[in-house]
């Protein structure tokens, strides 16, 4: 973890010999080791570009890999804010490790900027104006889906989801917006990776739709077997089971697939090109919507810089509220909440060459914002 | 509700016992004869399915693939018995449980450092994908089919071996007592070194095997590890019989667990908590079994009388 942390510094700070001081100092806690790490790693990657392209001095960032454990985040954070003096946290990935650190992080006089994690709670009833989310509130993009869902004139939806919060967040949003019918709704064990059981259901009950919500190797292997299985209904998801980093894992049983995101390599506007050629250029590898991420929080971080010292907080504040900077999802601004405003896409899966990939065909909702702001009061 | 729902459920509950047997045969002849706690065999598995993906990905040969992942999780299990299981048989059970617990660990990174953090793709290959038609109108897929059908001839296998062959009266006499069979001149270390080698090649086969139809990824046995360890138990320590026995029943279990409970649930609660509290109950149902069976046999169906 230390060589890790120096190459970070390194990589951030090119001339740390020479300020002796750095006068911002961002502790990133994100998911690099263990079955979530390709998540972790993007938004790493995807901030520290920007960080680097950006190249000014008096900005250190240190890193630190959470394990995806609760109890380890909240430890790394506690020596962020108290040993190490950082004035942001960000990173972090899962919504349980968020809740565990941004409210004690932002009521000691931290600002904690969210890379991915949207937990309705800190959206609503828990928002703090320290706290900004420059991804999405975990309801969103499922919101989009039941939206296309209805569009597309599905009737009979069969739903599923891992039981845990996330999870039913993410039934929830779709339920919000989907006008039809539920042939079934199933919440699966968190982590399975079998879901023959599940398929059969499927089979059985006559939906006209599959709506699913399974990140990572869930998704890979319910798509896989899905494929295998026979069952030939459209299927709908979020963008989280069809990102850059597991498509290839998924192979052709993605292929047409729709799902929804509020960012795909595709969209068409300046900063998105260069950072998508830049990306490439510098990993070797297409950027998923979790380097988008990170990519946009560190230049929402520099946009706000430009304009105030970190130690003003209010106008700090201000000048990240403001959100001025090019983001690669083209139209971007913060509601009262400090959640995003934005347009949220319906992307198909498609084969460019050899490699698989999203494109957009539709925009699901324009200028979306979640349904908690309500009970937010700051 | 139908019964083609049912009949489809029952292959897939023998479908995860065989595969679930892959894997517990392994840890319960390696703790059977030479009473190891291998934490670290999920991390076999992973080496199987590792194996088999990158040589999917040079060859394109699935059946080359499967060999691949029988050499690399044997040569991995060898090369981890001779230089760290090894120094353990003398130890009592929490330095084992800690150092294969640190094998997890360096297994796990070092695969992330050779093939990165990202799932690598493995398919099932052409003339296994796709559906069957069973008699009774039951579409099941044919891949699922191969891996019951698998996983009764390694078992077919493994009761030859054990019941039949000289390595296989060996292996039974290590288990009733390794003092005595290293007095009678069996090279016991050899005879360790080729019994956790084979259960390290059984669960690359598992590896392999699954990972075509699930996700290729770093940390992807330990969760197989947990069941593995519940159908040894179940079994009782060191029995194949039991192994298979405790395979299939909890492979059954967890299947129709998971299908049925929410439904039965949905009779007296509303759709949505019936399907949150039954999939709670469900999860917990195979250590109900477990403890359920621990009560009436404390040493499994099978086990002796430790």
């Amino acid at each position: 973890m230390k060589t890790l942390r120096m190459l970070a510094m390194a990589a951030a700070v090119p001339a740390l010999a020479v300020a002796a001081q750095a006068d911002t100092k961002i502790g990133m806690i994100t998911t690099l080791s263990g079955g979530g790490a390709g998540l972790g790693v993007d938004v790493r990657d995807g901030f520290m570009l920007a960080i680097e392209q950006d190249g000014r001095e008096g900005v250190e960032v240190v890193i630190e890999d959470d394990q995806r454990k609760p109890d380890v985040a909240v430890q790394i954070a506690d020596r962020m804010i108290q040993s190490e003096k950082v004035n942001i946290l960000t990173g972090i990935i899962w919504s349980n490790l968020a809740m565990a650190v941004v409210p004690a992080a932002t009521a000691q006089n931290v600002f904690y900027l969210s890379p991915n994690a949207g937990p309705s709670a800190l959206a609503g009833k828990r928002c703090h104006p320290n706290y900004f989310n420059v991804a999405w509130q975990n309801d969103n993009l499922h919101e989009a889906a039941g939206a296309y869902a209805n569009e597309a004139g599905l009737k009979n939806s069969f739903i599923l989801a891992p039981n845990y919060p996330a999870g039913q967040d993410a039934l929830t949003g779709y339920k919000r917006m989907y006008g039809g019918e539920l042939a079934g709704e199933i919440y699966t064990k968190l982590g399975q990776t079998d879901y023959a059981a599940e398929i059969a259901q499927i089979r059985a009950s006559g939906a006209d739709s599959v709506y699913f919500f399974l990140p990572g190797g869930m998704g890979i292997s319910f798509l896989k077997q899905y494929a295998g299985s026979g069952v030939d209904l459209p299927v709908v998801g979020p963008a989280f089971s069809f990102d850059q980093g597991i498509l290839q894992a998924v192979g052709d049983a993605a292929l047409g697939v729709k799902n929804t995101s509020q960012w795909n390599k595709d969209i068409d506007n300046e900063a998105n090109a260069e950072f998508v050629a830049s990306f490439q250029a510098k990993y070797g590898r297409l950027p998923s919507l979790y380097a988008s991420q990170g990519f946009d929080t560190a230049n929402l971080i520099l946009s706000a810089l430009d304009k105030a010292e970190v130690s003003d907080q209010d106008s700090f504040r201000a000048a990240l509220k403001a959100a001025e900077f090019a983001s690669v999802r083209g139209d971007f601004k913060f509601g009262d909440n400090h959640h995003p405003i934005q347009d949220i896409y319906v992307r198909e899966v498609i084969k460019d060459g050899d490699v698989f990939t999203n494109k957009i065909i539709a925009t699901g909702l324009s200028d979306h914002a979640d349904a908690y702001a309500g009970e937010c009061k700051m | 509700m139908t019964y083609i729902l049912v009949l489809e459920q029952i292959l897939n509950g023998l479908q995860l016992g065989m595969m679930l047997f892959l894997m517990a045969a392994g840890l319960t002849l390696v703790f059977g004869v030479m009473g190891l706690i291998n934490l670290a065999h999920g991390s076999l598995y992973m080496v199987g399915a590792f194996a088999a993906a990158a040589v999917a990905g040079w060859t394109g040969s699935f059946l080359l693939a499967l060999t691949a992942s029988l050499a690399a999780a044997a040569a991995a299990g060898a090369l981890m018995e001779l230089v760290v299981i090894r120094r353990l048989y003398r130890r009592d059970h929490l330095d084992q449980v800690l150092a294969t617990f640190a094998l997890i660990l360096i297994f796990s990174e070092g695969t992330r450092w050779l093939f990165g953090s990202f799932p690598l793709f493995l398919d099932v290959p052409s003339y296994l994908s796709g559906p069957v038609s069973l008699p009774g109108g039951i579409q099941y897929p044919l891949y699922r089919l191969t891996i019951i059908l698998i996983g009764l001839a390694v078992a077919a296998g493994l009761f030859l071996l054990i019941a039949r062959t000289r390595i296989g009266i060996q292996i039974r006499a290590g288990e009733a007592d390794r003092e005595m069979i290293a007095a009678l001149g069996v090279d016991i270390s050899k005879l360790y070194t080729v019994v956790f080698a084979l259960g390290a090649a059984l669960a690359g086969l598992a590896g392999a095997l699954v990972g075509a139809i699930q996700s290729v990824q770093v940390g992807m046995g330990e969760p197989v590890l947990i069941l593995a360890f519940v159908v040894i138990v179940i079994g009782g320590i060191g029995s194949i019989k039991g192994a298979l026995a405790g395979a299939l029943l909890v492979g059954m279990t967890d299947t129709l667990g998971s299908v049925f409970l929410p439904q039965l649930f949905a009779v007296f609660m509303d759709p949505a908590s019936a399907a949150s509290a039954g999939a709670s109950l469900a999860s917990m149902l195979i250590y109900i079994l477990m403890a359920a069976i621990l009560l009436v046999r404390p040493s499994g169906l099978y086990g002796g009388s430790a």
